[in-house]
């Protein structure tokens, strides 16, 4: 019997993982935390809540650490468990976001569109989207964020998830997919609506030339 | 022709995926045509780079803060 092979003991593989930066650096951390609070105040509504479910999802997270070896993998699980603590509270609240909203939504969702084409497929004179050249120099004022807040607001809830799950969240499309059980096409969908809804609240609020020649000062 | 509700829906789709060669030539061929959704098309990267900064962006409140040991951890 000469088999005698030494594996484990030492562990082959125990020690740090090459980078595990993760929840202890303290930047990847700061960022991390702002994007689950705006990802959290926007379907809460309600920032002591919002607080609240980020901090469970962050300690949570913390516990099972050391699984993470890459930050993008870490921040996907943070993520969904602050989804489900989310989901969670919405429940408390009578609220929940049914997961298949389409019904109701789909009569919203083709008047929103009626709104903006015509019947042959072409832009209502009115809605035509305009050049954003203007006053574009001051779009990191406080007021422009204040007005694009209110516009991220605006969005019916499903639509202000997926938005930020790929925008503010960067994930790609398979990941959010998976996440919320989406169909590809369905994913591309709500997409646009949400974009072409913050475009035109963007245009009306902000970008608007004659609204804004009235108001530079 | 391509009318404005499908090549808005594909200025928008571009952004998850590569979209088909005819797709492309009749999206260009549209755009080249209608200013509107030119100027929709513009305003996808727009909203993308705008998306991007918000999210990232609590340090028009915070203020730079660039200290060097690590007791700015807030509570």
């Amino acid at each position: 019997m000469t088999e005698s092979v030494r594996v484990g003991q030492n562990g082959i593989e125990t020690g740090r993982t090459p980078q595990a930066q993760t929840l202890q650096d303290v930047q990847f951390l700061t960022e991390l935390r702002q994007q689950m609070l705006k990802f959290a105040r926007l379907q809460l509504r309600d920032d002591d809540q919002a607080e609240d479910a980020v901090q469970e999802a962050l300690a949570g997270a913390l516990k099972n650490e050391d699984s993470f070896k890459r930050q993008a993998a870490l921040r996907t699980w943070v993520f969904s468990i602050l989804k489900y603590k989310i989901a969670d509270i919405l429940r408390y609240r009578q609220r929940v976001i049914a997961t298949s909203e389409l019904g109701d939504d789909e009569y919203r969702e083709q008047a929103f569109m009626d709104g903006l084409f015509n019947s042959g497929g072409h832009w209502h004179k009115a809605e035509r989207p305009s050049s954003w050249t203007g006053p574009q120099g001051g779009v990191h004022s406080d007021h422009f964020w204040r007005v694009f807040d209110a516009c991220l607001n605006g969005l019916p809830e499903k639509q202000a998830r997926v938005f930020m799950m790929r925008e503010f969240i960067e994930l790609e499309s398979e990941e959010i997919c998976e996440q919320l059980t989406l169909s590809t096409s369905n994913l591309h969908v709500t997409l646009y609506r949400a974009r072409l809804r913050l475009r035109e609240c963007l245009e009306n609020g902000w970008f608007d030339p004659s609204t804004a020649e009235d108001a530079t000062p | 022709m391509m009318d404005c509700k499908q090549a808005t829906r594909l200025l928008s789709e571009q952004q998850e995926r590569n979209l088909s060669r005819r797709e492309k030539l009749a999206l260009k061929f549209h755009v080249f045509m209608c200013k509107a959704c030119r100027n929709f098309g513009r305003q996808m990267g727009t909203l993308r780079d705008l998306a991007r900064s918000y999210a990232k962006g609590e340090d028009r409140i915070r203020g730079h803060e660039q200290s060097k040991d690590s007791n700015t951890q807030d509570e």
